[in-house]
């Protein structure tokens, strides 16, 4: 059974404990019981005390496909809670080939000591001096650790974001071409990997065990099921791949919920510019590629290749979230200068909603002029450095508001909002302010129901049904993050009647373990049970899940809703 | 008058010609509307008029802009 892998970061000891009691968990509902039963909920994020998990889905390592998401969790330094950070690359899939279910990082290095690279080879950690690639962007670390290591190593590290503490630090995980390119991107847990003094986590390609299912059969029978689902559902055989998740941006500006100009309007003038049909025939133009996966066993490929205009590489995962954030959000209409931000992201290792935010309300405070991608850039590169405004950038919305004197600031939680403005697309609103999380879409996409017609209708500009909704999406998103399945699943799994047994019946013929529905939503239940009890224990209350004030206040154009939902009725949305 | 209709990702190629002003008759439903113009109802999933959420049956009066999308998801 594979092990839970505990580092000590101050006196580089390490144990390969037996599972115990975190048997039959994986990914979020894993490193969130770690969380919480282990580190003290009052903690300072970047303290000795805080304890930062990476752990493979209970399919991790399987082959049912879109299996290999990777949890990582810890006391958010962000937000100030609990965080579960989500991400593809080869990581999670790679843990229990090394007979690993988890990683453990604790206590902090002393003030004088250097950063380290740890270097996880059959039953042995090292810690590696790293001082070649300190402060050195993500893609060329990225390169010298291929040419340490050899270029099948697979990598989790930080970047000069992380190495500094911003609070918006991701950590960048190795994907299927080689590059740092996939990220654990919200709430800051690269500061964490950074207050611990980890430049990089390496796991040594030659450690490469056998694994099965445990009933082979039922598997087989399961898993072939399980593709069907996804290659016959529109939205994961076609959607998906054809256009990538930034098809959102024609269909979000047309229901009137495309936050623009820092949460002023629900449609922005400029949203052909920036659509996802507009970047997927720029990249054909130019020879890169319309459909790739972030991890090796994805059947829907939503991700791409973006090149610039002399056909050479720029980015990938060019994720809707990005392109809205700098695009609508932030008015930049040039594709190319979002692109090269969201390079810059993934090099910097900085969250690119978070950053994307942060630069309209440094729009909306006069720092730079609105619109203007060439200035972002210049502000975005400081980030990592000892440049003041880096630091201030680099810390996020809430910590910019406050610098540049900005009152309008997308918040809950401390952790700003995604791609959906909660007045217009309610069921995820609810989510934004109910989710362990803070401000998280990912959490409960009532995106589905309120305007993509996906598991059913529920009308987004009302509050009728939406707490249920979202309370529901929460629980079914929360499973499927312990699973380790990739959350865009769920648009097949809406809608197929059988969806939910399957998802079971996969766990059960690869673990070996019965596990019913009923163990599915449970698994979700008390994930969720886990986070709001530390939570808790971290001092946020019901107050904490109220949108801020101007959401009730200014109606949002074209269908001038407010928010309208009170932090007591919000309570009903969570288990 | 008419309506203005846009047709996105793999409807783009259906949009009429005539697609920023349109003519509707007396009683058209969106239903009516895909017919007259040739796009087969199965490969819209998603309609809005005036950026509201619409269904098949939603009327559709002179004035409107009529948004059509085939299945799509992201996020
Ligand atoms: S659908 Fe997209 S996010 Fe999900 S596993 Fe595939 S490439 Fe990754």
């Amino acid at each position: 059974m594979p092990r839970i892998l505990r580092i000590n970061t101050r006196t580089k000891e390490y144990t390969f404990e037996e599972p115990g009691q975190y048997a039959k968990l994986g990914g979020r509902a894993l490193t969130s019981r770690v969380i919480n039963k282990e580190v003290p909920a009052n903690c300072h994020p970047l303290s000795a005390e805080n304890k930062l998990v990476f752990a493979s889905g209970l399919l991790g390592g399987s082959t049912a496909a879109n299996s290999g998401r990777l949890s990582v969790g810890t006391k958010s330094p962000l937000t100030g809670t609990i965080k579960e950070s989500n991400s593809g690359g080869l990581f999670a899939h790679k843990l229990p080939k090394m007979d690993i279910l988890a990683i453990i990082l604790e206590d902090k290095p002393a003030p004088e000591d250097e950063f380290s690279t740890l270097f996880i080879s059959g039953d042995k950690v090292e810690f590696r001096n790293c001082a070649d690639i300190m402060g050195m962007d993500n893609y060329p670390a990225h390169d010298k650790l291929m040419q340490t290591y050899g270029d099948k190593m697979i990598a989790g590290m930080i970047g000069p974001a992380g190495e500094t503490l911003r609070t918006t630090a991701t950590i960048q995980f190795t994907d299927p071409y080689k590059r740092p390119a996939r990220s654990a991107g919200r709430g800051g847990v690269g500061a964490v990997m950074g207050s611990k003094k980890i430049k990089a986590i390496i796991l040594d390609a030659d450690t490469n065990e056998k694994v099965a299912a445990v009933d082979a059969d039922a598997f087989k029978d399961s898993r072939s099921r399980w593709v069907d689902i996804l290659r016959n559902h529109p939205v994961t055989s076609q959607g998906l791949p054809g256009f990538g998740t930034a098809i959102l941006v024609n269909i979000i500006n047309e229901a009137g919920a495309l936050p623009t100009k820092n949460f002023r309007y629900g449609q922005c003038d400029h949203a052909a510019d920036i659509s996802g049909e507009k970047i997927a025939e720029t990249i054909q133009a130019r020879q890169g590629k319309t459909t790739e996966g972030c991890h090796v066993g994805c059947v829907i490929q939503c991700s791409q290749q973006y090149n610039n205009a002399a056909g050479e590489y720029v980015t990938s995962g060019f994720e809707y979230e990005t392109v809205w954030a700098f695009g609508a959000n932030a008015l930049i209409q040039d594709i190319d200068d979002i692109a090269h931000l969201d390079r810059l992201c993934d090099e910097k290792g900085i969250d690119t909603i978070e950053i994307g935010n942060a630069i309209a309300v440094a729009m909306d405070g006069g720092v730079i002029p609105w619109g203007d991608g060439k200035a972002a850039i210049e502000l975005v590169k400081k980030i990592g450095t000892a440049d003041p405004m880096g630091m201030i950038i680099g810390n996020g919305v809430g910590f910019c508001g406050r610098a540049f004197g900005v009152e309008r600031l997308p918040l809950v939680k401390n952790q700003s909002m995604p791609a959906y403005d909660p007045r217009a697309v309610k069921g995820v609103g609810v989510t934004y302010a109910t989710t362990p999380m803070g401000a998280d879409h990912t959490a409960g996409y009532g995106v589905c129901q309120n305007v993509l017609g996906v598991g059913g209708n529920v009308d987004g500009l009302k509050k009728e049904g939406n707490i249920e909704l979202s309370k529901n999406l929460q629980v079914a998103t929360a499973a499927i993050d312990s699973m380790g399945l990739c959350l865009f699943v769920a648009f097949a799994v809406l809608d197929a009647a059988d969806g939910v047994q399957i998802m079971a019946d996969l766990v059960q013929s690869w673990t070996g373990q019965a596990f019913s529905t009923d163990d599915l939503v449970n698994l979700g239940v008390n994930c969720l049970k886990d986070e709001l009890d530390f939570n808790a224990r971290a001092g946020f209350t019901a107050a904490d899940d109220r949108l801020p004030r101007f959401f009730d206040t200014d109606p949002l154009p074209p269908h001038n809703v407010t928010w309208g939902i009170t932090a007591e009725e919000l309570q009903g949305a969570k288990v | 008058m008419g309506i203005e209709i846009k047709c996105f990702a793999t409807l783009a190629g259906l949009e009429p010609e005539n697609a920023a002003d349109y003519p509707v008759s007396e009683g058209e439903t969106v239903n009516s509307l895909l017919a007259k113009i040739g796009i087969p109802a199965e490969e819209v999933a998603i309609i809005f008029i005036n950026s509201v959420r619409s269904f098949a049956d939603s009327p559709v009066r002179d004035g409107d802009r009529v948004g059509l999308f085939p299945a799509v998801g992201g996020g």
